[in-house]
């Protein structure tokens, strides 16, 4: 028991950053921009965060400077995803070009001002990682929840189930959702009714690029203590995640814990007695969930329902 | 000349053209900002790229050999409308193959061991690209995701074969090929060296142009190209006009990642050194590939000259580390240019707005002259005013 909750725990480092990334390019693709760049966007938010908290960790206490960190990192994706959402709604260019042009303007301008502004030239910015939650308070103690999902935990967790519970809200809940969608199947349509389908795209994008943002800080602070303008490929993993769950959040969510399960077993299957014990190498097991997905995608990937209008740039003359 | 002058050909040239201009611009303005005092001399160093000594053009070549194979790839994947962002796994299975043959088939006599090691990569890529290609196909699975999982998966499985097969534990990566699996110099070792030091220029970049041509040849050329660019355009018509599409996408991705495997084995098996390192890492030169082909607009030919282009850069961001820069600057100049080329439709109706213009008042003129010409012989009908006499400024018609 002690082994799963050990395992609990660790899956929600991996995957809550996951969900939150693979929520942000639902957004963008379901207005109908297609985000590559959420590798990029993630390096990026994290970077401007984790400088920030670095450099402020000694002056404000603990999870408030972490909160701050976030806000940083959620204007930080917006930012970087501007350029994007001009080049791919206004200007109607390829969308996948401005995406590349993210993933690889982002972790050259981390390395480089990380070594300008950096004392000694360092490339590496280090974090004192103060805030893992031990235990909370009365959560905590519920028998077998209570350590998986309260105890060792990080504040960003909760902000993630909240941002996955108001995602779904806000996309089947609100006018506002229905208009997004509506211009991702069919913006001729949507704009015969009204629609702005720029505004809605430009949003769309936006959002996408704070949740990127945000998700990039979300990764780094349970995984490493310093930041190294690397998020090993999970902006891309997340664009697996998004197709995986049928661009719906609750599928996208299932995904992502997927991913992030098969992922600490790979890791950690040296603490499972039973795996521990067969000879099974650990490049098996760290290309298992990739297998997993290239399977269950071959049987189910024929109904797909991706957003119709994806990727297309806008053309207001068409039908 | 004319006629060259307005071709579509010189227009996308021109427009990435601009976008090369405006990269470098605001790379030089990055520049200023570090380091104004050096900042000018950084910008020399970057423009003159290898051009510094004949070692560093040599190294130049070296370096634009893998990315020239990876943005062959992305491009001809490109024509049938496939993403092929699966280029760091088919890269690295490429290059395990060439290098296991490389190291275990001594057997094998003089050239033909490197030839049959370059052929073991092309066989492996294929089966790495016929995977995402045949899920499109028959099951309709988006080869993005498909091929980023073929990422990982290629990244693992050489991981463990290199630990079992061919492994250097002291260096952690894979043993060096036999000497008769080393891709021939061709003389361009003595060609391309400085002070007795040659670089690492070797066949590999001619077969690499070769092979450019050679898939420019059956774009253009062959019926199978045209059947992969028909297939790109619009699926659904293309098999209305009778073409197998799902065979002209599974042999699109097997083609692409033939090619992206044959530039791993191009790049381990070109004597410098570099051995395949076994940890999870996806090698860079594989996604380097996109923003060659998106430069080189998908165009064989130009996918040849922007990866010389790119590597050119790299080698001047190397040089440009002597006036205290960091090398990434050269990334950041290369992720604005790739950024703007993305304008190049704008740029390209920019260019030719002013022509188009120029030509539509052209034909009005002579299109009025052609209709008012014929009809002053014509009385006019009753009730209708008589035209206007010759010269103008008449009774305001």
């Amino acid at each position: 028991m002690n082994t799963l909750i050990f395992l609990v725990q660790q899956m929600m480092m991996f995957s809550i950053p996951l969900m939150v990334v693979a929520l942000g390019g639902l957004f963008s693709e379901r207005s109908g921009i297609v985000n590559i760049g959420l590798e990029g966007t993630m390096i990026f938010g994290a970077f401007l965060s984790i400088l920030f908290i670095s450099n402020m960790q000694g002056t404000i206490p603990g999870q408030p400077v972490l909160l701050l960190g976030i806000l940083i990192a959620a204007v930080a994706g917006v930012v970087i995803s501007l350029p994007h959402a001009f080049a791919s709604i206004n200007m109607k260019a390829n969308q996948v070009i401005s995406g590349t042009a993210i993933n690889m303007f982002a972790p050259a301008f981390a390395i480089f001002t990380a070594r300008m502004v950096q004392p000694s030239t360092a490339q590496q910015v280090p974090f004192i990682n103060q805030f893992r939650i031990e235990k909370v308070p009365l959560l905590g103690d519920i028998p077998i929840i209570g350590p998986m999902v309260f105890q060792n935990a990080y504040i960003t967790t909760y902000i993630g189930i909240a941002i996955l519970v108001v995602s779904w809200l806000v996309l089947y809940k609100t006018k506002f959702g229905l208009r997004l969608r509506a211009c991702g199947e069919h913006p001729q349509a949507a704009d015969s009714v009204g629609i702005n389908v720029y505004k809605m795209r430009w949003l769309g994008v936006i959002i996408s690029g704070v949740l990127a943002g945000v998700g990039g800080l979300i990764f780094i602070i349970p995984t490493t203590t310093s930041f190294n303008a690397s998020v090993a490929g999970y902006g891309f993993l997340a664009l697996a995640v998004l197709i995986f769950g049928q661009w719906r959040p609750w599928r996208v969510a299932f995904a992502a814990f997927f991913f992030g399960f098969m992922k600490t077993v790979a890791s950690a299957y040296s603490t499972i007695p039973l795996l521990a014990s067969s000879n099974i190498p650990s490049d098996i097991y760290k290309m298992l969930p990739y297998i997993a997905t290239l399977v269950v995608l071959a049987f189910t990937a024929r109904r797909s329902q991706a957003p119709k209008a994806s990727g297309i740039p806008y053309d207001a003359g068409g039908r | 000349m004319k006629k060259l002058m307005r071709s579509e050909g010189t227009y996308s040239f021109l427009s990435s053209l601009i976008a090369i201009v405006i990269g470098i611009l605001l790379g030089f303005i990055v520049l200023l900002i570090a380091n104004p005092g050096q900042a000018f001399n950084g910008l020399i160093a970057i423009i003159k790229g290898g051009f510094g000594s004949m070692r560093d053009i040599g190294q130049t070549l070296y370096n634009a050999t893998p990315i020239i194979m990876t943005g062959l790839s992305v491009g001809f994947a490109n024509k049938c409308g496939l993403f092929n962002i699966g280029g760091p796994g088919q890269f690295i299975v490429g290059g395990y193959v060439a290098v296991y043959i490389g190291v275990e088939w001594t057997f094998l006599p003089g050239f033909t061991h490197w030839a049959v090691a370059l052929i073991g990569a092309v066989v492996a890529g294929a089966i790495w690209g016929a995977v995402p290609g045949i899920l499109k196909a028959l099951a309709n699975v988006n080869e993005v995701i498909t091929c980023i999982m073929m990422n990982y998966i290629g990244m693992s499985f050489v991981n463990m074969m290199v630990r079992r097969t061919i492994y250097d534990s002291l260096k952690n990566q894979s043993k060096p090929p036999a000497a008769t699996a080393i891709l021939p110099k061709a003389g361009m070792d003595k060609i391309f060296e400085s002070g007795g030091a040659p670089s690492s220029a070797n066949a590999g970049f001619i077969i690499a142009v070769l092979v450019g041509i050679l898939v420019w040849i059956v774009v253009s050329k062959t019926k199978f190209g045209f059947e992969l660019k028909a297939c790109g355009l619009n699926r659904d018509a293309a098999k209305y006009a009778g073409i197998n599409e799902k065979k002209s996408i599974i042999l699109s991705m097997v083609i692409a990642g033939s090619l992206a495997a044959l530039g791993g084995a191009l790049l381990f098996l070109a004597g410098a050194g570099r051995g395949i390192h076994v940890e999870d890492v996806l090698m860079a030169e594989g996604f380097n590939g996109i923003p060659v082909a998106l430069l080189g607009m998908s165009n064989p030919i130009a996918i040849i000259f922007s990866g010389l282009f790119i590597a050119h850069l790299t080698m001047g961001g190397f040089n440009m580390q002597l006036f205290g820069f960091v090398p990434q600057v050269i990334d950041i100049i290369t992720s604005v240019i790739i950024y703007f080329s993305a304008f190049s439709l704008f740029f390209r109706q920019m260019l030719q707005g002013k022509n188009r213009r120029r030509r539509v008042e052209a034909s009005v003129t002579a299109g009025i002259e052609e209709t008012r010409g014929p009809a002053e012989d014509e009385p006019p009908l009753p009730g209708e005013k008589p035209p206007a006499q010759k010269g103008r400024g008449g009774d305001g018609e």
